[in-house]
C-alpha cells in the first residue's frame, strides 16, 4: 500500500487492518453485556467498575440545578462555541466526584457553603436567586486574590469548580473543535509550518533539515 | 478426589519464560526463531495492540476523561493495565522507607506504554567504578555487548543521529522527527548554556522498518503510552511475542502466576509451579531450562520464595545478594510556560510518541559535588486535552496580560476566562531529569515474613533509601532545569520551590520505574548472583534476562540493554543446549 493511501485507510478508521497478521491467539474472554457501550479497550475489572459508578447517583436534584447554573457561569455559551452545560458538563461531574471520591465533599459542601451565603445575603437558595445576586455572589469567591479572608473556603470551592468545568468542557467535542486541537489523526509530522517559523524567527538549521525524517509529497 | 491438588500441565518444553516483558519477549523470539520448544508465562491477560484499543480515542470516550483508575494508574487511554497498587497484591517497606513498585500485569508488561526511549549503555557505564571508585564494574563490556546492540536496533527499529560522543554511542538508526516549536525554543536556550540538546533516539518507525512487513510505519500520533495499532513502536506484546507465537514454537500461558521455581535433588531447576489466575487452581510446567524475566523485584521474590534443601537461602542465592543492590533511576521535574507562544497558531504538533529532542548527560562528575550523571526529557506544546485540562489558570491568567493586552485579576469566570484557556494553550513546558543512582546493597527487596498474597505467596518488603550523591544530583537538576527554561525565554510556573527539606523535588525510589540489580552479574559467585551471561552461578539451567543481572543503571533507561543483554543470554543458552551442556 503507498504511503498515502496507507494514511487515508488509517483516517477512515479501519486501522491498519490489511498491515496486521492474524493473531493465531484466542480473543479475550468476553465478559457479559456492558450496559454501556465501551469504544475503548477495557478489562473485565474496569468494566464491572463503570457499572458500579454508574449504577450510583450522588447529587440530588438541586444540586445538579446549582451545578448547571454555576458551570455556565465559568463557561458560558459565546462567538465561538456552546455553553459548559451544551458540552454535558455537568454529568461529567457527577460521575468524576463517584469516580474520585475525594471530590464529593469538597463539591457537596462547597454547594451547600455557597446556599448559606445566598440565604444569608438574599434569602434564597443559590438558584433562586436572579441573575444579579447571583454574580454578586460569585463576585466574592471567584478571584483568590481579591477575595475577602472570610470567603476563602468559597474560593476553593470555586476553583475547584473552574477547574472541573475547563477540564470537562475542553475534554468534550464541542471544547476540542473550540480549542483548535487538529491531532489525533494519521499525518505525517514534517516539522513546525514555515508560516510559523516565520513569525518567531526560527528556522531549522542546514544538519537538522539533512537528517530529519523526509516524506513523499 | 481432593478439591485441592497441583496439576502438571502434559507438555514438557526445553525452556520455561516467566515474564513477557522487554527480557522475556527477546527470550522467546530467540528460543522460537531457533525452533526450540518454549512455554512463556505471563502474570496477566493477553494483550494486542491491534485488538485492545485506546489509540486515536477521543477525551470523551472515556467518562473519566483519560485520568487515572484503580486499574490503570497511567490513565484511562493508557496501555499498562495495573500500576503502583494491584488488588491483593500487597508489599510491604522496612524502617519507614519507600519503594512504589510499578506492575502491569499483561502480556508485554511495561513495554506497552513506556516511553520508548532506546539508549544504549556506554563504555563509561560498565565501568563506574573505575572511574568514580563507587559500586561494582560489571564483568562484561561495551564491546561484548555492541554487537546485541547493533542487532536490537535492525530487528525492533530506533531512531536517532550519529553524535559521535564517546559515551553515548550510536546505533543503526531510522531517520528522528524535526524538532517542535517549544523544542527548538529549547535547543536555543540550552546552546548559551553549552547544553547539548540532540534527536532523542526512541524506539519508534518513522519509516518503515527494513525486511518488516508485519509493522507499519509511525503516522504521529504522540500515543505510544496507548499502544499502537500498526505496531509501528516497540513493545514486547506486539513485536516480539506475536511472531513467537506465530512461530508455532512457543505456547504462552496467560493469567499464570508463578509461584517458585522447582529444583530437583541435585539443585537444578526442573520447571515452575503457578496459580491459575482465571480457575484458581495450582500448576507446574516442567522445562530443561527455566527463564526468569518478571521484573527485577519480582523475579528476586521468585528466587527467594524457591526454598529447597539444596537452596535453603532461595534458589541461587547463595551469596545472599538476591534482592540486594536494587536501584532506581533518579526524578526530578520543573515546568514553566513560554510567555511568547501565547495565543499561537494552531496546527497539528503531536509528533511521536515522546519528545523529538533531549540532553544527554554533558558534564564530567569529576568536577562536581555528585558521581553519576542524569539525561534530560522535555514536553510541551498542544497536545490532546485530557483530564485536567485548564487546572490551576488563577496561576497564570493574572501574570500575563490577555488577549487585549491587559492586565487582569487572576481566576475569574465567563467570556474572559473561556477565552484565556485558549490563549494560554500550547505555551506550558518543561523538563525531567533522569539519572543514575549509586547501587547500594542496603538498598534491597526481601520476603517480608508476615505477609502473603491473595493466592499465598508470600510478598515483598522494601528498604531504599536515596543517598546525599541523589540528593545533591537532583539539586543540581534543578538549578539547570532553571537556567533552561529561563534562557529558552521562558518563566518557572512550577517545580522550583523545593529544598533539602524534600530532597529538592527528587523522586520517591520506584517512581521512574527502572528498577534494576536484585540479581546482578559478576565473575564472583560469592559477590553476585549470574554469571556474564545471565546464568545463575548456583543453578546453571537457570538464567535471569530482566532488569535484574544489572550491576548499575547508568543515566540512561535500561530496557536497550535488557533487551540485548537477553538476546544475547539466549544465544549463549541455544549454543550450550547445542553443546550438551544443558
Amino acid at each position: 500500500m503507498d504511503r498515502r493511501k496507507y494514511l487515508k485507510t488509517l483516517a477512515v478508521g479501519s486501522v491498519g487492518a490489511g498491515l496486521l497478521i492474524q493473531s493465531c491467539e484466542t480473543e479475550k474472554p468476553q465478559t457479559q453485556q456492558a450496559a454501556v457501550t465501551h469504544t475503548i479497550d477495557r478489562t473485565p475489572a474496569e468494566i464491572a467498575r463503570e457499572e458500579k459508578l454508574r449504577a450510583e447517583t450522588f447529587f440530588n436534584e438541586h444540586e445538579m440545578a446549582t451545578i448547571a447554573v454555576l458551570v455556565d457561569i465559568i463557561i458560558p455559551k459565546d462567538d465561538v462555541s456552546g455553553s459548559a452545560t451544551d458540552a454535558g458538563v455537568p454529568d461529567f461531574i457527577e460521575f468524576i466526584v463517584k469516580d474520585k471520591p475525594e471530590l464529593k465533599t469538597p463539591v457537596r459542601g462547597g454547594l451547600r457553603w455557597l446556599d448559606v451565603q445566598c440565604m444569608k445575603r438574599y434569602n434564597k437558595s443559590f438558584v433562586d436567586c436572579n441573575a444579579e445576586q447571583r454574580i454578586e455572589m460569585i463576585d466574592e469567591i471567584a478571584f483568590p486574590e481579591l477575595a475577602k479572608p472570610e470567603m476563602q473556603q468559597g474560593v476553593a470551592f470555586f476553583n475547584t469548580m473552574r477547574d472541573l468545568t475547563a477540564t470537562g468542557f475542553f475534554t468534550s467535542k464541542i471544547g476540542i473543535e473550540d480549542l483548535g486541537y487538529v491531532g489525533n489523526r494519521p499525518n505525517q509530522w514534517d516539522g513546525v509550518p514555515q508560516e510559523v517559523l516565520d513569525q518567531y524567527g526560527l528556522q531549522y538549521d542546514e544538519r537538522t533539515l539533512a537528517e530529519s525524517v523526509k516524506f513523499d509529497t | 478426589m481432593s478439591v485441592f491438588q497441583i496439576k502438571e500441565t502434559p507438555k514438557s518444553y526445553d525452556v520455561c519464560i516467566v515474564g513477557s516483558g522487554a527480557g522475556g519477549g527477546m527470550a522467546a523470539y530467540v528460543l522460537a526463531q531457533a525452533g526450540i520448544k518454549t512455554v512463556l508465562l505471563e502474570a496477566g491477560p493477553l494483550y494486542d495492540p491491534a485488538k485492545n484499543v485506546t489509540q486515536l480515542k477521543w477525551p470523551w470516550e472515556s467518562p473519566r476523561r483519560g485520568s487515572s483508575s484503580p486499574h490503570r494508574h497511567f490513565g484511562d487511554f493508557d496501555a499498562a493495565y495495573g500500576g503502583w497498587e494491584l488488588e491483593g497484591e500487597p508489599y510491604t517497606h522496612k524502617d519507614g522507607t519507600q519503594f512504589d513498585w510499578f506492575r502491569a500485569r499483561m502480556v508485554g508488561g511495561r513495554t506497552n506504554h513506556w516511553g520508548r526511549i532506546s539508549l544504549r549503555f556506554g563504555p563509561n557505564d560498565f565501568k563506574r567504578k573505575n572511574i568514580d571508585g563507587l559500586g561494582d564494574n560489571w564483568p562484561i563490556s561495551y564491546d561484548d555487548v555492541a554487537p546485541y546492540y547493533d542487532r536490537v536496533d535492525q530487528l525492533i527499529g530506533v531512531f536517532g543521529s550519529k553524535e559521535g560522543i564517546f559515551n553515548e554511542p550510536d546505533g543503526i538508526f531510522l531517520p528522528p522527527p524535526k524538532p517542535r516549536l517549544h523544542e527548538l525554543f529549547i535547543k536555543e536556550g540550552a546552546k548559551k548554556l553549552d547544553i547539548p540538546v540532540i534527536p532523542s533516539r526512541l524506539s519508534i518507525l518513522t519509516r518503515p522498518l527494513p525486511d518488516n512487513k508485519d509493522r507499519g510505519a509511525c503516522f504521529f500520533c504522540a500515543q505510544c503510552n496507548r499502544g499502537c495499532t500498526v505496531y509501528g513502536d516497540f513493545s514486547s506484546s506486539s513485536v516480539l511475542v506475536k511472531p513467537a507465537l506465530q512461530s508455532g514454537n512457543v505456547d504462552v500461558i496467560p493469567n499464570a502466576m508463578v509461584r517458585e521455581v522447582i529444583t530437583d535433588n541435585s539443585g537444578n531447576a526442573t520447571g515452575v509451579s503457578f496459580v491459575n489466575k482465571d480457575d484458581l487452581q495450582e500448576y507446574t510446567v516442567n522445562a530443561r531450562i527455566v527463564v526468569l524475566a518478571a521484573s527485577a523485584c519480582e523475579s528476586a521474590r521468585i528466587l527467594l520464595n524457591s526454598k529447597s534443601s539444596q537452596h535453603p537461602n532461595g534458589l541461587a542465592n547463595e551469596s545472599g545478594v538476591v534482592g540486594k543492590y536494587l536501584h532506581d533511576s533518579t526524578g526530578a521535574d520543573m515546568g514553566g510556560i513560554l510567555p511568547h507562544l501565547v495565543g499561537r497558531k494552531r496546527y497539528n504538533e503531536d509528533g511521536v510518541g515522546g519528545m523529538h529532542v533531549y540532553t544527554p548527560w554533558w558534564l564530567d562528575n569529576a568536577k562536581l559535588d555528585f558521581p553519576r550523571g542524569y539525561h534530560i526529557e522535555y514536553w510541551g506544546g498542544m497536545g490532546m486535552p485530557g483530564y485536567g485540562f485548564g487546572s490551576g489558570i488563577q496561576y497564570t491568567n493574572g501574570k500575563y496580560p490577555g488577549r487585549d493586552g491587559k492586565m487582569k485579576p487572576a481566576g475569574g469566570y465567563g467570556a474572559s476566562l473561556k477565552d484565556d484557556y485558549r490563549y494560554f494553550y500550547g505555551a506550558t513546558f518543561g523538563m525531567s531529569g533522569r539519572g543514575e543512582a549509586v547501587a547500594r546493597e542496603d538498598n534491597y527487596c526481601e520476603i517480608d515474613p508476615n505477609t502473603v498474597d491473595k493466592y499465598g505467596i508470600p510478598v515483598l518488603r522494601f528498604h531504599y533509601k536515596w543517598s546525599d550523591y541523589e540528593v545533591k544530583q537532583a539539586k543540581h537538576m534543578k538549578e539547570t532545569f532553571k537556567q533552561i527554561i529561563e534562557s529558552a525565554g521562558g518563566v518557572v510556573t512550577w517545580g522550583h520551590t523545593d529544598t533539602a527539606a524534600n530532597q529538592y523535588g527528587l523522586a520517591a525510589p520506584g517512581r521512574i520505574i527502572h528498577e534494576v540489580g536484585t540479581t546482578r552479574m559478576g565473575d564472583d559467585p560469592r559477590r553476585s548472583v549470574v554469571n556474564r551471561y545471565n546464568q545463575a552461578h548456583t543453578c546453571k539451567n537457570l538464567f535471569i534476562v530482566d532488569g535484574g543481572p544489572f550491576v548499575s543503571q547508568a543515566d540512561k533507561n535500561p530496557t536497550w540493554t535488557i533487551l540485548a543483554l537477553s538476546m544475547r543470554a539466549t544465544e549463549y543458552m541455544i549454543d550450550e543446549m547445542k553443546k550438551q551442556n544443558l
